[in-house]
């Protein structure tokens, strides 16, 4: 960990402004940003603390939906009744993510803005076109197993590992933030986390300085609520996949799909095929995935997944 | 003392301390943070700097330059080692590889710098500022690639060759033939390998976390050049180490040539990233199993070949061992080939040999009894042995396996297990049990102590054994307390200091054994001096209760040392009963494991292991012991692998995030049971040891029930859900 410049910031707009300078993050729960810090993979000159701002709270908008504040921990939103009650998938795909210590500190900003676990992205020793742009991709080639499959690009095979993240997606959530000119904008999750492209290290559409204020959720749309984190040890691990969805009793639903490709991964087309069943699905939403030989099974998995929670949905219902 | 004959009755059998559940006597300290670690000596030595290691980023090849200006220029930065200032290194007798590179790089994460700083922060800052560059030699990673350049390993397990295997195997009504794999994998223990060191003059102190501290004096003395009575370790406390820390490693080289450098105290603790690839792993294996039998299942030839790699001068996994001694059978080829690799060095990992044996020959052994239509366990009986298969004149001093898998096909409810894959359901959940049997060597080594009576009647006990979490503080306790008649709280345990008599040490499960029948020694002749000093030497003595007794005279302990404390010291050597017997411990496990039809996902749902390992010391630190293993066995089988970049040679996932073991969603209730027995030809003690035995089989026991469950047989480790992915049910 380099030395570095700590302030704390006493609003919103005055963090926005100080962040412009380069070399300067924003710093909440610090659960992932001072991991990448001690292994040098983040070196800011300036850290800009955003826990005193007062955007902790999570409350009812005028349209029937929730606004919940970019500094609520992981735990308390997984905790909240309305989200248990009208936003289900929410909160299990939370409490499917990390563990409770973490959770505790974990915010939902943080949570959307965190890195790739990808093991080459990690070691500073590997080439990494995320971590050192057009140093290449020692991933490719290596161990992959954890890897995308879809989404991906020739600069780089990295994941998305927010749990939270796929539940947003699925829940059309808007992400609301301001901007160091003091403009507000909301972006929606599908456009929140950008694709890798040949740019693998430009990971969401934020604009220098811009910080996150809140997520919005729109008003409940009910059905039956199920997230599948599938990984190698029953908690505390990255998903190889997880498919979060909300099946309703007519059949219709939506499915995102997390642990294959560098954001949360959602078909609209695909969801349609939904009363078909998973294979149908599956297909349509992986379409164009081009795994490793170490990957391939999770083409199988997404398909076996989806079949297993929509059994479970049924069985809910 | 020498051990040469069978114990008789001894002071130990009163069992009013020792075979008694006791709490751990240092659980209190570690609880409340009172017992130093390496790294938490702070009140050791004054002005200690901090060190941070700088790992190479090439598997092989030289290091062509470095620039360690700008790491020079940091704050706070006192001094750099670098080879080229660390004056002649030599290498220790334990390390395959050099414990500090240049300009030759053996291996990845191989040392090449450390950065001594005032604090922790500033010494890993500038670590990220030392600039090295190599030029790289192409190396060999893959084991596969290279199995047939392995070289049969004679110093270390020569071909046995016993009867006719191949005419055997020929002629068998029922053969069987198949290869396995288990991968490298990594000790992840607790407590990263630490050390703080010293000097004063030339005199060397390390405080560190060893497992083995007069081999690792004697390591560090050859690798610094020093003579051994300059070199003092301290390790009373080691938060795990499962052999990883059996030798000395960078840590406590570095920390010695920093503090030297830096004329100040240094501690150096490796992080967590760095410990995969700098220090040693299990190494991976391949095994080919050939067995041959009669149709109504007895065995007639058994063939165990492996292979396993390693940097020049390292050593050979043992793993066809276990095929030596487990079953009957008159025609028996057992054999290892060790390959050239240029991945870091594997060396020995809890139950080096047997554990991954036995994560082979125990599913060989459950295909073979489907084959033959015969229960597993049934199968394993037809087959056991009460003498050395090869060597039939030396008979098995205590073999229980028959009453293990009895035992425990009672207790687990094993005839409810359907023999037909695939056909017990509850739901979403494939269920299935399985079986395996575990055969773990009892290993004798030389140990000593020195006992004390204090002028106030209480004991202490000087050794250099150590304690790893595995509670030889509490047994040690317990012995002494047996033997000198006192209560437990009357004994002080110190231990893990080279100026203490050399012990056993913790490896191979010897430690609790060999440890305490040391101590057993030592008090045996405190006893001789007290009773000397009493004048009761007509007659056998009895000590208890805080006094000793001869005849009607009954005179308090304490009066013997009323005029100065009495010392004495003494070791157990074992003599060549180990030649007359085979020793060992024998168990056997149970699994019962759910598989989510749908993904494959493994739950293990119930375990039990029964194990015969003679006189068990203490059954709660012993259970402890078992439990553990069990949980490390549940790790090999389902999840722990070090997967190995093939193109750059290194282990790729070289954190605890990337390198998964168990945690407590993944463990179900397990339980023990100990067989009642005593062993008398292993020790004074009659006891042999269990922190091994316990995971030898325990994950081809879960490999058997995930098969019995699915019917999904794995032969390459881990069984992670890819590979079972494709023998599960058609999706509804």
């Amino acid at each position: 960990m380099r030395a570095f410049n700590y302030s704390r910031a006493d609003s919103p707009a005055a963090a926005a402004q100080a962040a412009l300078a380069q070399g300067t993050r924003f710093i909440a729960g610090g659960t992932n940003l001072l991991d990448l810090m001690k292994l040098g993979i983040e070196t800011p000159q300036q850290l800009i603390d955003i826990n005193h701002l007062g955007l902790d709270q999570t409350e009812a908008t005028p349209e029937g939906g929730l606004r919940i504040g970019a500094l609520v921990r992981n735990t308390d939103l997984a905790a909240d009744p309305r989200v248990r009650k009208d936003y289900a998938l929410l909160s299990r795909a939370l409490l499917a993510g990390a563990s409770g210590q973490l959770r505790n500190m974990a915010t939902t900003a943080g949570n959307l803005l965190q890195r790739t676990r990808c093991p080459y992205f990690y070691d500073t020793n590997q080439a990494c076109n995320k971590r050192t742009p057009g140093s290449g991709c020692a991933a490719m080639g290596g161990v992959t197993r954890q890897l995308g499959i879809i989404g991906v690009s020739d600069a780089c095979i990295a994941t998305h590992p927010s749990d939270m993240a796929i539940a947003l997606r699925a829940l059309d959530a808007q992400i609301e933030t301001l901007n160091p000119d003091g403009n507000t904008r909301r972006i929606a999750m599908a456009d929140f986390h950008s694709l890798p492209g040949s740019t693998p290290h430009i990971e969401t559409a934020l604009t220098p300085g811009e910080l996150i204020t809140g997520v919005t959720l729109p008003a409940p749309i009910g059905g039956t609520h199920i997230y599948h984190k599938v990984r190698d040890r029953s908690s505390y691990a990255f998903a190889l996949v997880s498919v979060g969805l909300i099946l309703q009793k007519d059949g219709s639903g939506r499915v995102a799909v997390g642990g294959i490709a560098p954001k949360p991964w959602r078909v609209e087309a695909a969801e349609t095929l939904l009363p078909q069943g998973a294979k149908a699905v599956s297909a349509r939403l992986l379409d164009g995935a081009t795994p490793t030989p170490d990957n391939r099974f999770k083409v199988t998995l997404v398909e076996r997944t989806l079949a297993s929670v929509l059994a479970q949905a049924r069985d809910e219902a | 003392m020498k051990f040469d004959t069978p114990a008789t009755t001894n002071p130990i059998d009163r069992l009013k301390v020792i075979g008694q559940p006791t709490d751990r006597i240092e659980g209190p300290l570690k609880t409340c943070g009172q017992a130093p670690y390496a790294y938490e000596q702070h009140e050791a030595a004054q002005h200690q700097a901090y060190g941070f290691m700088v790992g190479s980023a090439i598997a092989k090849g030289r290091i062509t330059r470095m620039d360690l200006d700008q790491a020079r220029a940091a704050p706070g930065v006192l001094a750099i080692v670098t080879a080229a200032n660390a004056g002649k290194l030599g290498k220790g007798k334990y390390n395959a590889a050099h414990l500090l590179a240049g300009p030759e790089v053996q291996h990845y994460h191989q040392a090449v710098a450390l950065v001594v700083a005032e604090t922790f922060e500033q010494a890993r800052a500038a670590a990220q500022l030392v600039h090295v560059e190599y030029s790289v030699d192409k190396g060999r990673f893959d084991l596969a690639a290279v199995r047939d350049q392995g070289v049969e390993p004679k110093d270390e397990l020569p071909d046995v060759r016993h009867g006719d295997f191949d005419t055997a195997f020929a002629a068998a009504a029922v053969q069987f033939d198949q290869t396995y794999s288990t991968p490298d994998q990594s000790h992840a223990m607790m407590e990263p390998h630490a050390t703080l060191a010293a000097w004063q003059g030339d005199h060397l102190t390390l405080w560190t976390s060893n497992q083995m501290i007069a081999w690792s004096v004697g390591d560090i003395a050859a690798t610094l050049g020093l003579p051994k009575d300059k070199v003092r370790l301290i390790s009373p406390y080691i938060g795990g180490g499962f052999g990883g820390k059996l030798f000395i490693r960078a840590d406590a080289i570095l920390a010695a040539l920093g503090a030297r450098l830096a004329s100040r105290p240094v501690k150096v603790a490796l992080a967590r990233p760095q410990m995969a690839n700098n220090t040693t792993h299990r190494p991976a294996t391949l095994q080919r199993i050939r067995l041959g039998a009669t149709t109504d299942g007895k065995l007639t030839a058994i063939a165990h070949e492996g292979w396993s790699g390693n940097l020049a001068e390292g050593k050979v996994e043992l793993a066809a061992q276990p095929s030596q001694l487990l079953y009957a059978g008159e025609n028996r080829l057992v054999s290892m080939r060790l390959a050239p690799l240029d991945l870091p060095e594997g060396n020995a990992m809890r139950a080096p040999g047997e554990a991954p044996g036995l994560m082979v020959l125990e599913i060989a052994m459950d295909e073979m009894a489907e084959k033959l239509k015969l229960d597993p366990i049934q199968f394993r009986i037809l087959n056991d042995t009460q003498v050395d298969p090869v060597k039939t004149e030396r008979p098995f001093s205590r073999r229980r396996l028959i009453e293990c898998l009895q035992t425990g096909a009672e207790h687990f409810g094993w005839d409810k297990r359907n023999a037909t894959p695939g056909t017990r359901r509850e739901g979403r959940w494939l269920i299935g049990m399985g079986v395996a049997a575990a055969i773990r060597n009892n290993l004798l080594v030389k140990s000593g102590a020195k006992v004390r009576l204090e002028r106030d009647g209480k004991i202490t006990v000087e050794t250099d054994m150590t304690d790893i979490g595995t509670g030889s503080y509490t047994i040690i306790a317990q012995t002494a307390a047996e033997m000198m008649g006192v209560e437990l709280a009357d004994v002080t345990v110190h231990l893990g200091d080279s100026n203490f008599p050399v012990s056993s040490g913790s490896g191979g499960q010897f430690g609790a054994n060999c440890s305490t029948a040391g101590v057993y020694a030592a008090c045996m002749k405190l006893r001789e001096a007290v009773t000397k000093k009493l004048g009761m030497t007509e007659g056998e003595a009895v000590f208890a209760e805080g006094h000793v007794q001869l005849g009607s005279r009954q005179v308090p302990l304490r009066n013997a040392a009323q005029n100065g404390a009495i010392e004495a010291e003494d070791s157990i050597e074992f003599a060549d009963l180990a030649k007359q017997y085979q020793q060992s411990t024998f168990g056997a496990h149970f699994v019962e494991v759910a598989v989510d039809a749908f993904t494959g996902e493994v739950r293990v749902r119930r375990m039990l292991a029964v194990c015969s390992a003679g006189r068990i010391l203490n059954p709660k630190t012993a259970r402890s012991q078992v439990i553990g293993a069990m949980t490390m066995g549940v790790g090999a089988a389902l999840m722990e692998e070090l997967a190995v970049d093939k193109r750059l040679g290194f282990f790729v996932n070289h954190d605890l995030a990337g390198y998964e073991v168990p945690v407590h969603a993944d463990i179900p209730h397990q339980e023990v049971i100990f067989l009642d027995e005593t062993d008398p030809i292993s020790s004074p003690m009659k006891a042999k040891g269990v922190g091994e035995l316990g995971i030898c089989g325990v994950s081809a026991a879960v490999a058997n029930a995930i098969y019995n469950a699915t019917g999904a047989r794995v032969r390459e480790y881990p069984i992670t859900l890819d590979k079972i992915l494709d023998s599960l049910p058609p999706m509804i």
